[in-house]
Formats: C-alpha cells, structure tokens, sequence
C-alpha cells in the first residue's frame, strides 16, 4: 500500500531534537503516550504501596502522615498525569488527524506547548513529592489544604500547569475537527473515537480555567491568607467544593469519554460490523459533555446542601447515566450477527463494558440520594470511581494501546500472550475492586490510614487482587517493549479494519497521507448490503 | 430475606429506622445490578461464541437499530432510574426532615475528636447516650476542619462544617451499641478519629441524664472551673459580643427584635413572608443578619460570621432557647432543666 | 512530501483562516470561565456580607475607575478602526492606531497602579493583610481580596493585550499585513475587545451599585 517514496514518521529525523522540536502531531502523541505511561507506572506503585499499608490495621509498613502523603500522590498522579492525558492527549493526538483525512492539527505549535507545558506542570508536581508531599487528597478541600503543614503549593501550581496543557489540547481538538476535516467527510461519517474526542474537548476547554482559578485561590489562601475559602477569615469552604466539582464532575467525563470512543472502535473493528446505532453513540457523547456540567453537586449531598438541590442534583444524574446505558446498548448490538474475533483488545472491550455497566449502576444508586447517605466517602465511592477509571478507562487503554500498536510502531505483539495478560488484567481488577465496594457496604471510609479490625479479610483480598493485578501490568510492559525491537513487521492494516485511520501506511509518513483519501460511507462500514435491523 | 440480603452485600447491623428503609431500595438496586450485569456477560459471552469469526473474511451484514428500538432501550432504562430516584429522593426528603419532638445534641468535630454536648448538660467526648425509640436531632459544627459525622449502622452520615450548622436526624429503635467513624479526610489521625453511640432503653436514658447532671456541681471542687451549661455560657457570651444592646431579654422591642419568646415564633419578614425562629434561622441571622430581617427593624446588624466561634454560636440559640414567657399552668423547673420544645 | 495541489484542502489558507477564528473563539469561552469563578465568588460573599461589601465600595474611586473606563472604551474603538484600516488596505494608518490602543492600554494601567498606590496606603490589602481602618475587617477584607483579583487578573490580560497589539502594531507598520492577510491582526483585536468586555463587567461590581 504505501509507496516506498513516503517515510515514516519514526524515521523522519532520528535525533533526539527532531522529536523534541517535532511539530508532527504523531510524536506528540507518542511523547505523551511515554510520559503518560511512565506516571501511571508511578501512581502504580503508590497504589501498591497504600495496598501493603492496608494489609493489616495499625502500622504495616508506614505512618498515618506517610499513607495521607501516598494517597494524595497516587490521586494527584492518575488522575492529572495519567487518566485526564492518556487517551486524549496520546491517541487523541496521533489519530485524530488521521481519522478525518487531515495532515496535522490545527495549530501544531500549540499542541507542542501543551506537551512542554505538561512536562513542566508534572515537573512542578513531582518536586512537590520530594518535597515530602501533600497531604490533603486529589480534592484539596479546604479549610484542611489552607492550613496543613505540607507542600500543597507545588502540587497546587503543577496541577495549574497541566490545566494549561490540557486547555490547549482540547483547543486544539475542536478547531482541528472542525475545520480540517477532508472534504467530503460530513459531520455524521466522522468516526466515533473522534466524536468521542470532541465532547471531551469541549469540556476541557470550558471546565478547565475554573479549576484553574479554583487551585490558585487556594494557593492564594496559603500565601497571603486571601481568606475566600476559610471560615476563619469570613470565607465559605463549601463555595470551594462548588467550583471544584464544577470541574472535576465533568473532568470524570473528560476521562471517560474518550475511553468510550475507543470501545466504540474496537468493537466495530474486532466484529467487523458498522455502528448498531451510531446516532446514538454521537448524541449521547455531547449530551454526557452538556450535562454533565449539570450533576456537579451530587457530591454534596451530604454537606448540607439543600434538600431540593440534592434532589435536583440526583435527577441530572440519572440523565448521565441514561446516556452511558445508550452506548452499551450499541456496543452489544454490534456485536450480534458480527465476526467476532477474539484478540485482546476485543477481551478488554468485554471487560469494559461489563465494568463500566457495574461502576455506573453504582452511580445511579448513588443519584437516589437515599443510598448515597450511606455510602458518600466509602470505599463503595473508592470502589465506584474505579470500576469506571480503572475498569472502563484503563481498559480502554489496553484496548487503545494493542489496537493501535502496529498503527503506531509497525511492530506485532505476541498475541497469546496478549489474550492470556487481558484475562489476568480482568480477573485481577475484580479480585481488587469487588472487595472494596464490599467494604463500603459495611461502612469503611476512604482515605483510612487505620481500621477497626473487622474490616482486614477484604482489605486482605483486595490487597491480593491488586498484587495480581500489578503482575499483569509488568507482563504487558515486558512483552509491548520486547515487540518495540522484536515483534514481527505488522504490515499497513494487521487487524483488517475498516477505521479510517488505517487508510494510511503503519506507521504512517510524516504528513499521514499520500494520496486524499475518499469517504463515501461512514467508518466501519464492512458489509455490501444493507439490513435494516435485526431480521 | 432481609437478614440473608444484608449478610449477602456485608451491610452493617440495621441501628435505626432509617436503615431498615433504605436497605430495601439497596436490595432492590443491587439485585438489579447483579441481574443486568450478569445479562450483559452473557449476553457478550453468547455473542462470542456464537458469532466467533471463523475465517479472516466472514461476510457480516450490516445491522442498524430501528428507532423503536432506540425508543425502548432510552425509554425502560430511564423509567426504572426515575422510579428509583422518586422512591430513593422520598426516603431522602422524610431523613432531612427532623420530627418535631427530637431530642437535640450538639456535636462539635475536632481534629481528631467528637464532642456531644447535650443542652442542659452534660458533655461528653466521643461517646454520645441517647434513648431508644426517641428521634435524636445532632446539630453539628466543627472548630477546625470539615468532618463528617458517619455512623454506618444508621446508613447516614452528615458533614460537620466550621462556621455553619447542619443537622442530621435518627431513631435508634432498640438499645444497643454503634461506631461512629469520620468519613471526611481531616489530617494526620483521620481513620483515629472514633466514637460510639449508645443506645439506652428510655428509662435508663432519663437515670443516665440524671446521674450525669447531679454528679456536675459535685465534680466542681472549690476551685476548680464549674462546667456551665450551654444556656449559661451564652447568656455571658450575649454580653460580651453586645448582643443585648439591641436585643432586650425582657420582651420590649428595641433595636431588634425581644430575645424573649422568639424561639418556636413565627416572625413576620421584611417584604413578606414569615419565617420560623428555629435553630437555623437564629444561626443565620447570626452570620448573615440581612438575609431575613423581621418586618419592622431597620437592616442595621453587622454579621458576626468569623467572629463568632462554632461553641459560641451554639451557646447563643442555648439562651436564647431558655428565654420562654412564663406560661400559665406551667410551673417553673427547679434547676435549668432542658425541656424539648415543640417548633 | 506531497505536492501541494492534490493536498490543497490540507494547508489552504481558508481552512487556517477558520481554525484560528475558532481557536480564539474557544479561547475567548476559555477566558470567560476563568473570570466566572472570581464572579461566582464575588456574587456568593456580596450576598452574605451586603453591608461590608457596600461600605467597602463607597472607599472605591470610582473618577480613576470611570477614567480607566472611558480609556479602555476607546481603546477597544480605536482598536476597531486599526482592524478596519488593515482590511481596508492601510497598514500603515492601521499599525498607528494599534500603537495608539496599546498606548492606552499603558495608561489605563498606570491609572490602575495610582489607584492601588492608594489603597496600600489606606491598609486597603487582600486577606491577612487588611488594615484598613474604615471598614471593619470582616467581610470587607473579602471584598478587597476579591477586587484585587479581579483587577489584578483583568491587569495581567492588559499587559498581555498591550504587548500583542504592539508587536501587531509595528509588524502592521512595517507592511506584513494587509487586506490580503488581517488574520493576526483580527485576532489580536478580538483579544482587546474581550478584555475590554471583562473591565466592562468588572467596573460596575466593584465601584458602582
């Protein structure tokens, strides 16, 4: 397919500077890949350590301010570093231009800031680490982030940083589908993962800078006493809460939809069938990144807020989660009638759904407000979130990371293994995350350094799952690095899909395409004739 | 089957009546869960085997969801999540709405404590006595950080917040023993940060209370600090933030409002309206005076929030509580007892 | 590399026109939200301390406020004509009138600096601060926290604004741009306006009602 006269990206300068003045869209997208896989190695091994810690009550391995210290560290970097970057910013950037025919992104130069803005911002973060660390959770609630001892500034500003990069990604995205779209790819043939991607843009670009203002007021609070956030200086610590969930309810989407938009073409590509219901697909993803702006004060019902706002709150939940139900439905309609072949990333999409059905429907019981007395600031909360940010979102990563691999490095991976590794990943994340929603139920909250003894045989087994769990991360490590050197060539489209992103030479040439390519049908369109539904 | 359904998802002991409701929508809700979930695998694990490709090319046709079955999978899913909302947002509205006759207690969180502070006496750190079978009303506040008051046995939980008051309600129906845990991150020794709820049978409720008071002026030896009630304290804190240069204790109009009846009245409100004097509403004209001003006084009192700390605010309702007209029939208690009042 | 005409739709200067548009279009929403925050804050503690909040105005100057209005207002006008003459063909008289934009831009904030000269002799400071003996402290030293934030955040984006139309200025002077090519110099007005539009916004909570 792609004549020898076009050189891949990879080859196109091989010097360390060509990659870091690089405007190419793909090695940006490789470069946070690296960089957003190297912090969820990091925040792996914090979560491991909280694990140990938790194995028995009382001191295992460490003190009450070393596990406040690791927590706040394991939040701070899989939420910032890894969950918000990863899909977007890696396979957002490499493939995006690639699905809708374009040779780059709008504005090349920004989206090279947004990688050094990112570096500095982690930078800044991680300085705060050596700096002993805060201690006051990913959330920074005040008054406690205004007047613990620890080095909140750093991470505070770090975090500020990575806003930025953020911002200028999700810019980046919306101006790129909007205007660089190859002609005759119309709005409703645009694929799903770039769809995906656009809602999430949307909400970076409107959620972020209050998140930003947010952080530096508290920042401000501990510099010159500012006083907005603390009751002692007049200040309202729930207004903190508001505009911090303001954000970081939506940031929950910014991390989940492109998890879903990855599904939804690993799905149509593993069971070469189109869409069951693309439209569906594409109204629920800009409902999710509207309405979510909507649901930000179901984390407060326990806080005091009113009645009526509670109940409102909780309605418009349920609205997210009906949008969420649409795309299972989709996604297990494509499977019928398909041709199902069983790769990994079609494993993880199976697990993918079946965690993100469970994670959501735990939400939804959350959003009757009743239940939620009980369970706000549980472990059935640490367990929810996890289902839908480890379950859904790291599996789709999984699934990104193996499709896309070949697309990416030109290289296979040993696929037995793949399947074998997928099966543990799945099985190991039960065994870790059922305990702990377990142990919500009977009462234990988050952020525990401590518990009371009745609480250990599932914490036990929760601390086995994630061993497990950790042993099928370095599997994947170890076999994806050996395939970067040894794995046998891929050749342009290894999977036999039909996602328009595969229309180009894996790896692609440095301005992605040689020839325009054409689109008189949406992606994914694998049959001749047409059946209207299930006959 | 509420017994097997509670051991099946590891739900606590059922220590109030507000467990017993809400453990039924869990029930529900989980099994739905379960059920759906478990139909998804299949379903998924079906499609695989079923459908499983078997050479590099099988044909597959091309299958697109008629509207009507759009329609459906919008429509049944989004009823049942409606349903469970008004079911769950029912039992939500009935545990935010304190019945008239609780028994009240302050609780103060404090980095890494709980304290209970019954209003005619006495207090207590955290280990908190109330009868069984009676509503319980905790007002709580915090003097440092945010907390949240979380008893699992009872399924709720309320945030203790610095410089405001929330209230959380519970009826514990039999006597018994429940943990009390913070469920909001508040520092070093948050997962230490412990208590109890103990639940008397009533008549051993009202010997305990009695004990405890009694035994007050005798642990007060000669010098040491006599532990005054809530009623007293504010009565001294009135004076010293001259509150009682506007408000009179002696039911004459002044600046502002008599202090003297006006908790459980009705007041009128400046631009309509009425509003009940309650312990919300004496909170609030503390720390914001002009949200509602009563008809007839001018929109002059400074707020006092960040100058009044969370045991003085308290205090304050306290006396201002004690302040009742004499009422015909009713004799006089010998000592400051607390007696709860209808609203 | 390809050659350009089969690639046309890649790199045509319409489809860049567009982007940028857009781009700053988003940027501009970006922009609004980040002052949303400050608002909502500023909404939220003039509802709880009215009294404190009003006291601490009445101390506003509200001549340098309105000064620093009526500078910015034209500012945004002139702005608006170097916009019109760029398209119109007239670099040169354009690249003036955006010199003479970030000209103002200048003295509106040297007018912000007199103004904050004054309150630091007053003791009018944010948070911890606050000696101001006027106002009691309680609420109003919100009030001054919040001021400074949002004149201060509004100051930053003139600074930013003065320099950009400068560099736009000169390059415009200089005869890069014309009716051909007023992207940049289209964007960097869009950019004043909005800082215009936020002091706009800004000027009435602070110093008047």
């Amino acid at each position: 397919m792609s004549p020898p006269a076009a050189e891949s990206y990879l080859s196109d300068g091989r010097t360390v500077w060509s990659w870091l003045t690089t405007h190419d869209h793909k090695r940006i997208g490789v470069m946070f890949l690296g960089l957003t896989l190297f912090f969820f190695f990091l925040g792996g091994l914090f979560a491991l350590a909280l694990r140990i810690e938790l194995l028995t009550p009382g001191r295992t391995v460490m003190g009450h301010l070393a596990y406040n210290r690791m927590f706040t560290l394991h939040g701070v970097t899989m939420v910032w570093l890894f969950m918000i970057p990863a899909i977007p910013s890696a396979f957002g950037n490499f493939l995006v231009p690639l699905m809708i025919g374009a040779r780059d992104v709008a504005f090349p130069r920004l989206n090279l800031a947004s990688v050094y803005l990112y570096v500095l911002g982690a930078s800044v973060a991680l300085w705060g680490m050596f700096e002993g660390g805060a201690d006051t959770g990913w959330t920074f609630y005040t008054p406690y982030s205004t007047t613990t001892g620890t080095a909140v500034l750093p991470v505070l500003v770090g975090v500020f940083i990575i806003g930025f990069s953020t911002i200028l990604t999700g810019l980046n995205f919306i101006a790129t589908v909007h205007t660089l779209r190859a002609p005759g790819l119309t709005w409703m043939k645009v694929p799903l993962f770039v769809w995906a991607i656009y809602g999430t843009s949307i909400i970076q670009v409107l959620a972020t800078p209050v998140l930003g203002m947010v952080l530096l007021l508290v920042a401000l609070e501990r510099v010159v006493g500012a006083g907005i956030f603390d009751p002692a200086r007049g200040g309202d610590p729930i207004l903190f809460q508001h505009l911090f969930w303001f954000y970081s309810h939506p940031a929950v989407y910014i991390m989940v939809l492109p998890s879903m938009g990855v599904i939804s073409e690993a799905v149509s590509a593993f069971s070469r069938k189109n869409a069951f219901s693309y439209r569906m697909i594409v109204y629920s993803t800009l409902g999710i990144a509207f309405v979510g702006f909507f649901t930000w004060g179901h984390h407060m019902f326990a806080s005091g807020q009113s009645t009526f706002g509670s109940g409102a709150f909780g309605a418009m939940s349920m609205l997210v989660a009906i949008f969420t139900a649409i795309k299972i439905f989709s996604w297990l309609g494509t499977l019928y009638r398909g041709s199902i072949a069983i790769e990994s990333p079609l494993i993880y999409t199976l697990g993918f759904m079946f965690f993100l059905f469970f994670g959501g429907m735990i939400g939804v019981a959350y959003a009757t407000t009743s239940l939620n007395l009980h369970w706000h600031d549980t472990y059935s909360v640490v367990a929810h979130f996890h289902f839908i940010m480890v379950g859904a979102t790291v599996m789709a990563f999984l699934a990104a990371l193996h499709y896309w691999f070949p697309k990416m490095s030109g290289r296979c991976f040993p696929k037995k293994l793949a399947n074998g590794a997928a099966v543990l990943i799945i099985f190991g994340f039960i065994a870790t995350f059922v305990p702990q929603f377990l142990l919500g139920n009977l009462g234990m909250p988050r952020r525990y350094a401590d518990y009371p003894p009745h609480f250990q045989s599932l914490h036990v087994a929760s601390t086995a799952g994630a061993s497990l769990l950790a042993f099928g991360f370095l599997v994947i490590a170890a076999y994806l690095a050996w395939s970067l050197r040894y794995g046998a060539a891929a050749g342009d489209n290894p999977w036999g899909s039909e996602g328009f992103e595969w229309r180009s030479a894996s790896p692609p040439p440095t301005h992605n395409f040689t020839t325009p390519p054409e689109y008189p049908t949406g992606p994914h369109e694998y049959a001749r004739e047409e059946v209207p539904h299930a006959a | 089957m509420n017994e097997l359904l509670r051991r099946l998802f590891f739900l606590p002991e059922q220590g109030s009546t507000f467990a017993v409701k809400v453990d039924h929508l869990h029930y529900v809700l989980l099994l739905t869960t379960f059920a759906v979930a478990v139909g998804i695998g299949a379903v998924g694990i079906f499609f695989l085997v079923r459908y499983h490709r078997r050479t590099a090319s099988d044909p597959t046709p091309r299958v697109v969801a008629a509207p009507w079955m759009e329609a459906l999978f919008i429509g049944v899913p989004l009823s049942l999540f409606l349903l469970w909302f008004v079911l769950g947002f029912k039992q939500f509205v009935w545990v935010m709405s304190p019945p008239q006759d609780s028994l009240d207690v302050y609780v103060t969180g404090k980095q890494w404590m709980w304290k209970f502070t019954y209003p005619g006496g006495p207090s207590a750190i955290d280990r908190l006595v109330v009868p069984a079978g009676r509503p319980v009303r905790l007002l709580l506040t915090s003097r440092d950080v945010i907390h949240s008051f979380y008893v699992p046995d009872f399924r709720m939980k309320r945030d203790a917040i610095p410089g405001r008051y929330t209230d959380l309600w519970f009826e514990a129906p039999r006597p018994g023993r429940h943990l009390v845990l913070c469920a909001e991150y508040c520092g070093l020794d948050h997962s230490q940060m412990r208590g109890e709820v103990v639940v008397l049978p009533p008549a051993d409720f009202e010997a305990w209370q009695d004990a405890q008071r009694r035994n007050l002026p005798v642990a007060a030896l000669p010098g040491a600090r006599t532990p005054e009630s809530m009623a007293v304290r504010g009565e001294r804190v009135a004076a010293a933030q001259g509150c009682l240069q506007c408000h009179t204790v002696t039911g004459a109009p002044h600046i502002g409002p008599t202090w003297l009846g006006l908790y459980g009245r009705k007041e009128p409100l400046e631009g309509g309206g009425v509003v009940l004097a309650d312990e919300a509403y004496l909170t609030e004209s503390m720390m914001d005076p002009l949200a509602k001003v009563v008809a007839g006084y001018a929109p002059v009192m400074p707020g006092y929030h960040g100058r009044l700390s969370a045991e003085d605010s308290g205090a304050l309702v306290e006396f201002i509580k004690s302040l009742r007209p004499p009422r015909p029939g009713v004799t006089a208690a010998e000592e400051p007892v607390y007696v709860p009042t209808g609203r | 590399m390809p050659p350009e005409a089969v690639t046309e739709h890649w790199g045509s200067e319409d489809a860049r026109k567009q982007a940028a548009y857009l781009g700053m279009w988003v940027f501009i929403a970006t922009e609004v939200l980040l002052f949303a925050g400050l608002f909502t804050a500023y909404g939220v503690y003039r509802s709880v301390y009215p009294e404190a909040f009003r006291a601490a105005q009445l101390t506003m100057e509200v001549g340098l406020g309105t000064l620093n209005t009526f500078i910015l207002v034209t500012s945004s006008i002139v702005v608006a004509l170097a916009v019109h003459a760029v398209r119109g063909n007239r670099p040169g008289l354009g690249g003036a009138l955006l010199l003479v934009a970030a000209l103002l831009g200048v003295v509106f904030l040297v007018v912000k600096g007199v103004e904050y000269a004054h309150h630091v002799e007053d003791g009018g400071l944010p948070g911890d601060a606050y000696r101001f003996t006027e106002v009691p402290r309680v609420g109003a030293s919100l009030f001054f926290t919040l001021y400074y934030l949002l004149t201060g955040f509004h100051a930053l984006h003139v600074t930013v604004g003065v320099s950009v139309l400068t560099v736009l200025g000169v390059r415009s002077a200089s005869g890069t741009f014309g009716a051909g090519y007023a992207t940049p110099v289209e964007l960097g007005g869009m950019y004043w306006h909005l800082v215009d539009v936020i002091w706009l916004f800004v000027y009435p909570i602070l110093y008047l009602s």
